[in-house]
């Protein structure tokens, strides 16, 4: 299967989804894609299902500041520089890429590595979602090593990092990423075809896709996005999606704290009737409460969509007033289990909320 | 006193203000070579007030003349477009994702050179002056006379654009450079795509600019000619005739604002019913509330500040169908009086069921009689139902506000609005664009990416306001009447030192 033109709008609106809040607005990723597109180049979809046991997989990915990226668009050549360092880090060549995080931009990134460089994409992540940080992936909790990680910026400066402890990987990762300017781009956690099929979330690029196709065609033709959505939803290894709250945005209170984007934001009922809806977020939206009755918890996905449309709302771009309808998706059973829940479960966020999965 | 003038599409409108209001008006077709039109306008409106012409202290000016000529491809200069940015940015080159004839129009002259900064102010690389000076020989050869200057983190600081400026000027001395700093706002794409479009007008903005002149030459009026821009605020006419770009949008601002003022309300909704849509407004503390999200203009994705406005398919020619069921988004438009039921034509418009009704008086009511009862019973309601829904989702406060409906088809609505505490039809609203534009005030604006803590807080902000007031005061406000309107502060995700970008924003009132 093949990735065209046609495709990269949707994808990135279904990233955006995918996203609950956070992985930086895919708009600019879907540019360069579709730039590779436009001058021939060809994105090929590898299902995971049909690895070879031995081919080697190495994703690709950007990590940093959305608002940086905004401004500091890649030169094009980091994420295929970092790649290059795993690559000569283990003395072979990469025979595919893949996301290492489906929900935000870096649905895209392998996307253009696989374009450049006519390697083919496998159709699966380590999050089903974003998460904030590298070692919340389902490649750590079934045992891949997150290193070597090749890192690189748009100067040709670039690092291989060999650590044998994935919130390492993340601590020294972030502290270069500040040095080279807010954002970096990287390669990590290189598998086996093998380790593929056992530690992805399968299938979330075609899903973000579909989810994308959605959204724009409710539009298009005047039906109701949101039940499409939550029909769409349950025929998928994510198995629930549901409405939880729709209304007016009252308030937001955000701020940068260690690194991150940290606050909440407060939702007035549509009804007029009963407790507004506060939803809690790290980058990502973590939990959301009516009252002090959560509605769902991470790892569950929170989305933000406009109330008129579906469209995802990224947590930057959140303003006071704005229409919305929250809606929350249930994660595929390799991001239930007691190990993963331990690594991007609420604890793992400091959350005292006990984890119970989104019924429909 | 003031002048204000709407120059539109279809028509010129002019007002005469004084401290007491409108004293004069006048609507006249808007000519080609746009000055006769204004003569028209002014000379009939000081007319009308019984004026001496020697009482006029300035003249305001709003126009859609450089949006019209976007979305119609027309008086478009080719461009030569430079982004300082290497070894960053090549990954998506500039006038990339455009529509193909805009793109043709401003043509494949772009260069990529080292420069920029980073976030915290470093350089990403040195200027390479270089390769600017071979850019403009190129731009030389070429023959192009506008170019467009894009640097990484320009809003931060723009001083290597102005460095590139400074060579394309050596190299090719009469070109017309745009540079993005000037045109404000984070976002290297949009802003470079503003940055473009307004190279590209550089001519047009020459020629509209010195229409404008000529206009008030010939009128014997020897006062300030100030142009508004699409926040509501004024700029002065030679720096138009820079930054053409900024006067986007200024139609539907200047007719909320002149609607408020002729209410004499800071803060309401306003409809602005027009032949095929209505837009709708908020308006905050006299200003109209701004869009977040990047404004597409003629394909093109852009960072102008523009209202937000929302556009509903609900005009006076708006057709009925379905017994009443709907109405609209299409209309008759322009021919309302030639297709209309009520001026002797053959198509049921929302402007003949309000005739019909009995709530407005147009064309001839005989000829609407046999509209049955229940289709305008049935289509009064899918209008109301229309606008409350609509209404209801631009208002951002729970409290119920004024709504002001103006434009040409505010008959319309004679019923009471679901979300407003009261619904208001000021005098002179179908003269409200003309209006908005002789109340504009100028303003001043910072936005920058800044370090904030506990301690430095308030230092840092009061600062930046500081800043903004003293350019609004260089813009032309009185130093008494700038008021700050605007304080955002908007933190940056995953870096240490808490980085923002804070935006504050003055505004005041021109000396009369």
């Amino acid at each position: 299967m093949e990735i065209g033109l046609d495709d990269v709008d949707d994808l990135c609106t279904g990233a955006a989804f995918l996203g609950a809040g956070g992985g930086g607005d895919p708009h600019i990723g879907g540019l360069m894609v579709k730039e590779q597109l436009r001058a021939g180049r060809r994105i090929e979809i590898l299902d995971p299902d049909h690895l070879g046991e031995d081919s080697l997989i190495i994703p690709t990915a950007m990590m940093g500041a959305p608002t940086v990226l905004l401004e500091k668009i890649p030169s094009g050549e980091e994420p295929i520089e970092a790649l290059r360092r795993v690559e000569e880090a283990l003395g072979r060549k990469a025979d595919a890429t893949m996301p290492t995080e489906v929900g935000g931009i870096n649905s895209t990134i392998p996307l253009y590595v696989g374009a450049r460089l006519g390697i083919p994409v496998v159709d699966a992540d380590g999050q089903g979602r974003a998460f904030p940080e590298l070692q919340m992936e389902t490649f750590a909790i079934n045992g891949v090593p997150g290193t070597p990680m090749g890192i690189a910026d748009e100067k040709g400066d670039s690092a291989c990092l060999t650590t044998d402890d994935h919130h390492r990987m993340e601590w020294v990762a972030r502290g270069i990423t500040i040095r080279f300017g807010g954002t970096a781009y990287f390669a990590n956690y290189p598998m086996s075809g093998a380790q593929v099929k056992r530690a992805s979330v399968k299938h979330t690029l075609t899903l973000a896709r579909a989810i994308g196709g959605i959204i724009r065609n409710a539009r298009g033709r005047g039906g109701n996005p949101f039940e499409e959505l939550e029909r769409f939803i349950a025929t998928t290894s994510y198995g629930v999606a549901r409405r939880i709250y729709s209304g007016k945005i009252v308030d937001l209170d955000r701020q940068t704290k260690e690194g991150f984007t940290l606050g909440t934001v407060t939702i007035d009922p549509d009804t007029g009737f009963g407790p507004p809806c506060r939803i809690k977020f790290q980058n990502e939206n973590l939990v959301a409460w009516a009252g002090d009755e959560p509605l769902a918890v991470v790892p569950d996905i929170i989305a933000i969509l406009d109330a008129e449309t579906a469209v995802p709302i990224t947590n930057e771009t959140l303003r006071f007033g704005q229409r919305v309808v929250v809606m929350a998706v249930g994660v595929p059973e390799i991001m239930r289990s007691p190990a993963a829940l331990r690594q991007f479960g609420p604890a793992a966020f400091g959350l005292e909320e006990e984890y119970t999965p989104l019924s429909g | 006193m003031k002048i204000g003038v709407d120059v539109g599409g279809t028509n010129t409108d002019a007002v005469v203000m004084g401290a007491e209001g409108v004293i004069g008006w006048h609507k006249t077709p808007t000519t080609r070579d746009v000055t006769s039109g204004i003569v028209a306008a002014i000379s009939s409106a000081i007319a009308d007030g019984g004026l001496d012409r020697r009482r006029i202290d300035c003249v305001m000016i709003g126009t859609t003349q450089f949006t019209n000529a976007v979305i119609e491809r027309r008086s478009l200069l080719q461009v030569g477009v430079v982004r300082l940015c290497l070894p960053a940015a090549s990954a998506i080159p500039p006038l990339t994702d455009w529509p193909a004839d805009l793109a043709a129009a401003v043509g494949p002259n772009v260069s990529l050179v080292g420069g920029g900064h980073e976030f915290d102010g470093r350089k990403i690389a040195p200027l390479d002056e270089a390769a600017v000076a071979r850019a403009a020989r190129e731009m030389r050869a070429k023959g192009l006379r506008t170019a467009a200057v894009t640097s990484v983190f320009s809003p931060m600081d723009g001083s290597m654009e102005r460095r590139a400026a400074e060579i394309i000027r050596e190299e090719v001395p009469d070109i017309a450079i745009s540079l993005s700093s000037e045109l404000g706002q984070f976002g290297l794409l949009p802003r470079e795509n503003s940055t473009i479009i307004n190279a590209s007008l550089s001519d047009l903005a020459m020629h509209v600019v010195a229409a404008f002149r000529r206009a008030l030459h010939e009128l014997g009026l020897d006062v300030p000619v100030f142009i508004s821009q699409n926040d509501g605020t004024l700029m002065r006419a030679k720096d138009v005739e820079r930054y053409p770009v900024l006067t986007f949008a200024s139609g539907p601002t200047n007719s909320m604002r002149g609607a408020v003022h002729l209410a004499g309300i800071t803060d309401a909704m306003v409809v602005d019913i027009g032949g095929t849509t209505s837009d709708i407004g908020m308006l905050r503390r006299g200003f109209p509330r701004q869009s977040t999200h990047f404004v597409d203009v003629g394909g093109v994705k852009t960072n102008f500040r523009m209202p937000d406005v929302l556009a509903v398919g609900l005009g006076g020619g708006s057709i009925v169908r379905d017994g009443g069921r709907r109405v609209g988004p299409d209309s008759v438009g322009y021919e309302l009086t030639q297709r209309g039921l009520c001026f002797g034509g053959d198509t049921l418009t929302a402007t003949d069921i309000a005739v019909a009704g009995g709530w407005a008086e147009m064309g001839d009511s005989a000829l609407v009689s046999g509209v049955p009862r229940a289709t305008i019973d049935q289509a009064r309601e899918t209008m109301r139902a229309l606008i409350d829904k609509n209404l209801e989702r631009m208002k951002t406060e729970a409290r119920d506000l004024p709504l002001l409906i103006v434009g040409g088809g505010s008959v319309l609505v004679d019923w009471s609005v679901k979300s407003a505490s009261e619904v208001l039809r000021p005098a002179y609203s179908f003269v409200a664009n003309a209006v908005g534009a002789a109340i504009a005030q100028v303003s001043g604006e910072i936005e920058r990416v800044v370090a904030i803590d506990e301690q430095n807080r308030e230092r840092v902000i009061g600062a930046a306001k500081e800043e903004a007031r003293s350019n609004a005061v260089r813009a032309g406000a009185t130093k008494a009447s700038v008021e700050i309107i605007e304080v955002e502060q908007v933190p940056i995700s995953y870096l240490p030192g808490n980085p923002s970008r804070l935006r504050v924003k003055a505004v005041g009132d021109l000396p009369i």
